[in-house]
């Protein structure tokens, strides 16, 4: 299932998360985030929650977090482990192309 | 059993395409590409296509065109194709380790945004370098940033960007610009931008830091150069068509396009098609685009007959 972050439980659910955690940063005006919005719906039915946590977060509406993470494009994708960024992506990727970035999390 | 129409690319041409050949009853195969719904999918509002007379988003026009090639039987595939045989018929699409085949092929495969072509755009690319305005512009809220180009494109992106940033320099390498006399009205009447004549962009500069602080400016006459702090740069610098698969498969022009028969979608190869961008150098509008995408279909039905 996908998960929505903001800037209110980005610390408990993604910071604090147990599992790896993919975070789709994206915004209802960006065509390659609309075209990746598909892709990443997928992953989240596909993947077990056991093994990563994915979800998207608006950057309109949590600029906080935004912010933080230095976002300065959207789509962007970063995977976070314990807290820190361990993986990112930038832009239109195709779906083979996200799941090999996830592999080594979810093997 | 080999399909009957494959069609390479998810642009306006792609999806008209399929649309003409979908409701003839071919049962086209899409695959969408690594960009799908092309360039629209970056621009803001298109303005000039016939049938929306308040505009509509690129993304948008994208998103319909593709529900309808959908709602008439278009078999999409959310994929690139990375090898084509035409040299025997059924013809081969490589998609990864898939292989299919097809009788009649159309290429809509478009153009892509030309990059300036630096080290440092490379290594700042999502860290204030940018080839989107309208996903990007948002981050430059209160911020200065350089549109690098002196055609429609860049104009366009220096007027949208003055939504989001307190100043837009537009830089261009010549002494004036090639954009239509509306769209260049249009940014010069804009108190927020401003143009720096006679310029390329050398580096970006900002590398060892992380994220973009700047870039070093060349005067094209005196060959000057000086750095100039800035928070982001877009780049509206033309556009390549994206015909990489097809070199010594098809005939293409001196630029890389692929040549079409007068009046036609013909290619090199019968039985293979092109429409859009990929052929036109000339045009490249979303409508004739699309246009070109309707004359395939049927050339394609005519030839399969």
């Amino acid at each position: 299932m996908e998960h929505e972050f903001t800037d209110q439980n980005f610390q408990n659910e993604v910071l604090k998360s147990k599992v790896p955690v993919l975070v789709d940063f994206w915004a209802p005006w960006c065509g390659p985030c609309r075209s990746m919005a598909p892709i990443i719906e997928e992953l989240a039915n596909e993947i077990g929650e056991d093994k990563l946590k994915i979800g998207k977060c608006n950057v309109d509406e949590n600029s906080a977090v935004a912010g933080q993470f230095n976002v300065m494009s959207i789509p962007t994708f970063l995977v976070f482990q314990n807290g820190k960024v361990v993986e990112q992506f930038v832009g239109s990727v195709q779906k083979v192309a996200v799941k090999d970035k996830l592999a080594r999390f979810i093997s | 059993m080999p399909h009957n129409l494959i069609i390479i690319g998810s642009g306006p041409a792609g999806w008209t395409a399929a649309i003409y050949a979908a409701r003839a009853e071919l049962k086209p195969v899409l695959f969408e590409g690594p960009e799908p719904g092309g360039q629209l999918m970056t621009t803001t509002e298109v303005e000039n296509f016939p049938g929306f007379p308040k505009g509509i988003l690129g993304s948008e026009l994208m998103a319909n065109m593709r529900e309808q090639a959908k709602r008439f039987g278009t078999e999409i595939i959310s994929d690139n194709v990375t090898a084509v045989d035409f040299s025997a018929r059924p013809f081969k699409v490589t998609a990864g380790t898939n292989v299919h085949e097809a009788n009649s092929v159309i290429i809509s495969t478009g153009a892509t945004a030309r990059r300036l072509g630096l080290e440092s755009e490379k290594a700042l690319y999502g860290k204030g370098v940018s080839a989107c305005a309208t996903c990007d512009g948002f981050f430059f809220k209160g911020k200065q940033v350089i549109v690098v180009g002196g055609g429609d494109a860049a104009m366009e992106e220096a007027c949208f960007l003055t939504r989001f940033a307190d100043k837009v320099t537009i830089v261009h390498r010549r002494a004036e610009f090639k954009a239509s006399k509306i769209m260049q009205e249009r940014a010069l009447a804009n108190p927020k931008i401003q143009v720096i004549w006679n310029s390329a962009v050398e580096e970006i500069l900002g590398v060892d830091i992380g994220h973009v602080t700047g870039v070093k400016l060349k005067d094209t006459v005196t060959g000057e150069t000086r750095d100039m702090a800035i928070d982001g740069v877009f780049a509206a610098i033309g556009h390549e068509p994206t015909t990489a698969l097809f070199k010594n498969i098809l005939d293409l022009d001196e630029k890389g396009y692929i040549k079409t028969a007068p009046d036609s979608t013909c290619t090199s190869i019968q039985g293979v098609f092109a429409a859009g961008d990929v052929q036109d150098a000339k045009y490249r509008q979303a409508i004739s685009a699309a246009g070109s995408g309707c004359m395939a279909a049927i050339e394609a039905e005519r030839f399969l007959a």
